[in-house]
């Protein structure tokens, strides 16, 4: 695939607008969804740091990120969001998103993506956060692989491109795991590798300038196969307070003897 | 048939992966007691006997060691073409492994080439026809009931969700040996190289006796001592709350939480940590939890089965001495 016409790397990244649930989950009245209208919205933290990987990559590379959402037209808080942190594109596929499952928004990218390659914008590197915070599905990215035919890595902390080729580290329990991947390809990234940098007044002044491409879905979507979504019952609160302060020592140390954890 | 793809960690199948094979267990003897398949993927450091023995006391009939070039180094992709194989081979109509990094992965995989729909961290089945599972959403805040209508259903088992347990009554399984031929296309994406873990003080957070954890009241990048003296003592590990890791206080690595780590100690001790969700997704499984805060009212301490109410730079100080003073 060719780069950017600079020679600069051109990333598309994916991200979804989801209810703020760092707090309180209330789910909506027909519970398919999560009611965000109480809590707010915002990104996962695995997307925060996929915007910040491809905007560093754009600037490395002296090439472009463009960011990409499907669901509600107030998504479009979110796409601003990632432009005023560096992204010079946004797209948004409105479309009600509690009713796509995962298959469904892989198959969305994809023709996005081959809609912008007709129109001459073909991408490097795709990077998507490595799972949704509210649906959990950890499979987007790896169903778009495979609808664009690219290889994919994942759960990725941090990524180097050199002459057409990513490395990618991913954490793992025994040890980094490294892979090294021709591009384009696609990588979904796990927080923690790089920290998220915070948008400058430039950067919400350029973002507000950038006129945000809205599209269509494709198709009807198969549905995510959800049933509905419920609440674990609330536990009631059975604390058995210690004491207080310092004073508190002593109990604390029986209790420690009494599970058999001291040593 | 039920299929379940088993991971190793060092020597012996890995305990997620046991749990996974618990959950196997009750949908074979629900469904009527259906067969349960196991498939190890790569060279095994230990005698295959006793990687059979160990899964044949769980309730496994059979074992599927698939091993080759293609699987000296992990690729996602490699490993989803060798359980497929096996699946349409065995006509296995559930296919499960273990909600880890590569358990979801690889099944990911897996649903995409099959094209069949895929739920993650599964925490039980409601019934099998229709075969309804109960699934964590929202970094375990909520749950879903999705309903697996194609075959094979394909699933991960949420770690801490099942306890590992032997059958009633341990068989001896088969062992097969397999060679599948992998497309080129399926080892584009493998790991090149392998890098030292990474030196830390966490020790091996997931499976710690004794986790003591800190969050935002410990103050600042200096006010850790005491925990990890705590730690030591008690022969545990440091775990802390994510505004640590993002305000640069402690490496990621020790974070517990919905996009940390899940830790299932016996005691978890949290101090100056107020218990938001994303935190108490990561603690929920550990089997005592004593908080120390100086809010009676945060979730944790509400949560928690002890607290002390107080300042944990005042309170860990006075545990410790009094540790000591015990043990001198």
């Amino acid at each position: 695939m060719t780069s950017g016409s600079d020679g600069g790397l051109r990333v598309l990244v994916c991200v979804k607008r989801v209810p703020d649930a760092s707090s309180s989950v209330v789910l909506t009245e027909d519970a398919q969804a999560v009611d965000g209208r109480f809590v707010g919205f915002t990104l996962s933290n695995h997307e925060n740091c996929a915007v910040e990987m491809a905007v560093r990559l754009a600037d490395a590379t002296g090439g472009s990120a463009t960011v990409l959402s499907l669901g509600p037209e107030e998504s479009t808080d979110q796409l601003i969001g990632a432009l005023s942190l560096g992204c010079s594109a946004a797209t948004l596929v409105v479309a009600d998103s509690s009713r796509f499952g995962p298959a469904d928004v892989a198959r969305e990218i994809a023709a996005v993506v081959r809609a912008h390659a007709a129109e001459g914008t073909t991408y490097d590197l795709v990077l998507l956060g490595n799972d949704a915070a509210d649906t959990g599905d950890f499979q987007v990215g790896i169903r778009l692989a495979y609808a664009l035919d690219l290889p994919v890595v994942n759960g990725v902390s941090h990524v180097e491109v050199a002459d057409g080729v990513l490395t990618a580290h991913a954490a793992a329990v025994d040890g980094e795991d490294t892979y090294s991947v021709p591009l384009p390809a696609v990588a979904t990234v796990l927080e923690g590798g790089v920290e998220p940098r915070y948008p400058t007044i430039k950067g919400r002044i350029a973002a507000k300038k950038v006129a945000i491409e809205r599209r269509e879905p494709t198709g009807e979507p198969v549905g995510p196969d959800r049933v509905r979504l419920l609440l674990p019952p609330p536990v009631p609160s059975a604390v058995q307070v210690l004491g207080e302060g310092p004073a508190a020592a002593v109990a604390v140390v029986d209790l420690l003897e009494k599970l058999g954890v001291s040593r | 048939m039920i299929l379940v793809l088993v991971e190793m960690e060092g020597e012996a199948v890995s305990e997620i992966s046991l749990e996974t094979v618990a959950f196997a267990r009750a949908l074979s003897t629900e469904g009527g007691g259906i067969l349960i398949r196991a498939v190890v993927v790569g060279e095994l450091p230990v005698d295959p006997d006793a990687v059979a023995a160990e899964l044949g006391a769980h309730g496994v009939g059979e074992v599927h060691h698939v091993r080759g070039d293609a699987f000296e180094s992990y690729a996602g992709a490699a490993w989803a073409a060798a359980v497929q194989e096996l699946q349409q081979e065995t006509g296995s109509v559930v296919v499960l492994a273990a909600g880890s990094p590569h358990g979801n992965e690889v099944l990911a995989h897996l649903a995409a080439r099959l094209d069949v729909p895929m739920a993650a961290n599964v925490v039980s089945f409601v019934g099998l026809a229709p075969f309804v599972v109960t699934r964590q959403v929202v970094g375990g805040a909520a749950l879903e009931e999705m309903q697996l209508g194609s075959r094979p259903a394909v699933l991960t088992v949420a770690g801490h969700s099942w306890t590992a347990a032997r059958a009633d009554s341990a068989v001896a399984p088969s062992w097969h040996e397999r060679t599948p031929v992998i497309a080129a296309a399926d080892l584009v994406a493998r790991v090149v190289a392998k890098g030292a873990k990474e030196p830390d003080h966490s020790g091996d957070l997931k499976s710690a006796r004794v986790v003591v954890g800190a969050g935002r009241g410990a103050g600042g990048p200096d006010g850790f001592d005491d925990v990890a003296t705590l730690a030591e003592l008690l022969g545990g590990s440091v775990g802390v709350s994510r505004v640590v890791t993002s305000l640069g206080w402690r490496p990621h690595h020790e974070q517990v939480g919905q996009t940390g780590s899940r830790i299932a100690p016996d005691l978890y001790i949290a101090c100056g940590i107020s218990g938001a969700i994303q935190h108490w997704t990561g603690c929920a499984s550990s089997k005592t939890i004593l908080a120390v805060n100086t809010d009676a009212e945060a979730p944790m301490v509400t949560k928690a089965d002890y607290a002390v109410i107080g300042d944990m730079h005042e309170v860990l100080p006075a545990v410790i001495e009094e540790i000591r003073r015990r043990s001198a």
